[in-house]
């Protein structure tokens, strides 16, 4: 099988006053058709930026992306415009991304337009009428403005609009972040199904990892733009390897009395971005650190078959 | 005045009337606090939460919103009877608020130090060095160091920025401290630094807490006590052990549960509750949570159900426990 999207040592940085912001620093990865990559990690460590420079709506500063076995890379304009048809993103805040001037109808449509597809009218409106029917909107809303409408209905009209050119490929930039739970899971068990029926390709960002876990075939964690761990999502909730996984993943408040486990308390913050030491750039947070820690980048590399991990100490973390 | 119940809220009702309608926001919500207790409000947007936060303070902006009926005795006293002069004695004092945004709860043109020191000489004679000093006390409380009791809002980060809001909801030794969504805004690793720091706080120095979130592990780590609260209405009210592992549920608890992915089991599909909350300007004349509910029944949808107790300090607003008891 091969793989739909394929990323090697990806770089984005940003020129800033103070320095270079490394937002994504040497990212490789690679997600077969039909699955789903999560993309984990707190504010600040690139997840984002990842996402839309591989949708390049960002330009990268190294590194290579390929779609379809084709190098994409910081291609034109005009072939990027084409690509769209096939990559699309859902953005975070159902709020601010949608036009509040449109119509649901007009909002959906409009990538039709833009390509050219349904050029009636007529055509056109079925087509949404049908998007509307997929994504669980009833109908009535077709002529309704985003802010008549609440949370989980606008989400839906973005998971519409992103459907609406048959896409293979979504980035799926924390869809339900700012939605209820109750709504929450709705918005998830549709966006399983769609998958399923439409062969969809997700690479899902998020900072919620039981939502992670349970979308995702396999998962990335990502720390101040370097990628700490990537293995299937079963293992990583099994078998983590990274000093930063293992807090992360002990510092999620559990719905249980019971099973209150022992948390791992990372001292301090996020460092800078900006112009980073070399060396790991969790050393300072790390109860695990030794001196080559702040001194040599670690490598990414297979500790087990499918499972890789950034780090010099993962055996004595692992003791 | 009862030494065990020292904060009590009976059949509080606020409802918001605009120009479009009334929005009933709370509708007779009652619970009690007793000291040291921490008390677990749950609930989605819109359920009335943040509003009886606000009815506590006696902060309920007016117009629109007023408190229609209902008493909060706190310490013996009827706050909603205070004049506005000795509300604000108590503000700050004796009844203090953290804010859900620390990014915009802080005053972005003074200093922390000017910020922590304004509430301790507001209600503390104090001389400015002394106040200062203080601050500077209560700082290194929620660990930030007293070094940057100078510095702006703008030069911390947003864990910091919250410890620097519960250092100001603590600086007075408050008996009652009221959290609204405090680590919402911040990422797991930080959230766990304050949830772990706010828990030592609350032991050392003795506060009662209400807890107002809608993250269900939070309130596992932290509360004594949850109310759940639907549509403006407390749907079921228990010790922590009731609402988590007790038998008997309202179908909305339940259904708020199975709505979380839960990390240790793998299920393929989530059982999101169907449909939307309804619209707080045209609540159902039944069970609020009728038309989303599995377990409807004819009464539900023209009867108002009442709180049965299920067992001692667990009660569930529904009709299904009704029935059994009769």
């Amino acid at each position: 099988m091969g793989s739909l999207l394929e990323v090697k040592h990806l770089k984005k940085y940003f020129k800033t006053a103070s320095g270079m912001l490394h937002a994504v620093d040497d990212v490789t990865f690679s997600i077969p058709e039909g699955e789903t990559l999560g993309v984990v990690g707190e504010s600040g460590c690139g997840k984002s930026t990842l996402g839309r420079v591989v949708l390049g709506l960002l330009d990268s500063t190294g590194g290579e992306i390929f779609f379809e076995g084709e190098n994409i890379t910081n291609v034109s304009q005009e072939q990027f415009h084409a690509l769209r048809r096939k990559m699309q993103i859902i953005f975070q805040d159902p709020y601010s991304s949608l036009n509040p001037r449109m119509s649901v109808g007009d909002i959906i449509g409009e990538p039709l337009q833009i390509f050219g597809l349904c050029p009636e009218k007529e055509a056109r409106e079925e087509r949404v009428k049908e998007l509307m029917r997929v994504v669980g909107l009833d109908q009535r809303f077709i002529n309704s403005y985003p802010h008549e409408l609440d949370g989980g209905r606008r989400q839906r009209i973005g998971i519409a609009r992103a459907l609406s050119l048959d896409p293979k490929f979504i980035v799926c930039d924390e869809p339900v972040s700012a939605l209820d739970v109750s709504i929450q899971a709705q918005i998830l068990n549709l966006m399983q199904d769609l998958q399923e029926e439409h062969g969809l390709t997700y690479m899902f960002i998020t900072h919620n990892l039981s939502v992670v876990k349970h979308i995702s075939d396999n998962i990335m964690v990502m720390y101040l733009g370097q990628m700490v761990e990537l293995c299937s999502a079963k293992e990583l909730f099994s078998n983590n390897l990274h000093p930063y996984t293992k807090a992360l993943l002990s510092a999620i408040p559990r719905p249980s009395i019971r099973q209150q486990q022992q948390r791992i308390l990372l001292k301090g913050e996020l460092s800078s971005p900006i112009d980073p030491k070399p060396g790991c750039r969790f050393a300072v947070r790390c109860n695990y650190a030794t001196p080559a820690c702040f001194e040599q980048d670690p490598q990414l590399r297979e500790y087990c078959p499918g499972h890789f991990v950034a780090c010099h100490n993962v055996e004595a973390a692992n003791q | 005045m009862s030494e065990k119940n020292f904060l009590e809220v009976k059949d509080l009702t606020i409802h918001y009337e605009t120009d479009g309608g009334v929005v009933e926001a709370v509708n007779g919500v009652s619970f009690s606090l007793a000291q040291g207790e921490t008390l677990g409000l749950v609930g989605e947007t819109g359920a009335g939460k943040t509003t009886i936060a606000l009815g506590i303070m006696n902060l309920v902006p007016n117009p629109p919103g007023k408190i229609k009926a209902g008493e909060i005795v706190f310490e013996g006293e009827d706050l909603l009877k205070k004049k506005p002069k000795e509300m604000r004695r108590i503000r700050g004092d004796k009844i203090s608020m953290i804010f859900q945004d620390p990014m915009t709860a802080l005053n972005p043109v003074k200093t922390v130090a000017d910020q922590i020191s304004e509430v301790i000489r507001l209600h503390q004679k104090l001389s400015r060095a002394d106040a200062l000093r203080k601050a500077c006390e209560m700082l290194e409380l929620v660990g930030i160091s007293a070094e940057r009791i100078n510095d702006y809002p703008h030069q911390f980060s947003g864990g910091m920025k919250q410890r620097v809001v519960i250092a100001i909801a603590l600086a007075c030794n408050p008996s009652l401290l009221i959290a609204d969504e405090p680590t919402t805004a911040l990422d797991v690793t930080i959230q766990a630094q304050v949830i772990e720091m706010m828990g030592r706080l609350k032991e050392e120095l003795k506060t009662s807490m209400i807890l107002i979130t809608h993250d269900l592990g939070v309130v596992a780590e932290m509360c004594d006590k949850v109310a759940i609260m639907y549509a403006g209405e407390v749907v079921e009210y228990g010790a922590l052990e009731d609402i988590y592992e007790g038998e008997h549920h309202h179908p909305y608890t339940v259904g708020l549960f199975g709505a979380i992915p839960d990390l240790d089991k793998d299920t393929d599909r989530l059982t999101p509750i169907d449909g939307l909350m309804p619209d707080p300007m045209a609540l159902p004349q039944g069970c609020n949570f009728c038309p989303r509910c599995p377990h409807r029944r004819p009464e539900c949808e023209t009867l108002p159900p009442k709180p049965h107790e299920v067992s001692p300090g667990h009660t569930i607003r529904c009709h299904l426990f009704g029935k059994e008891e009769a």
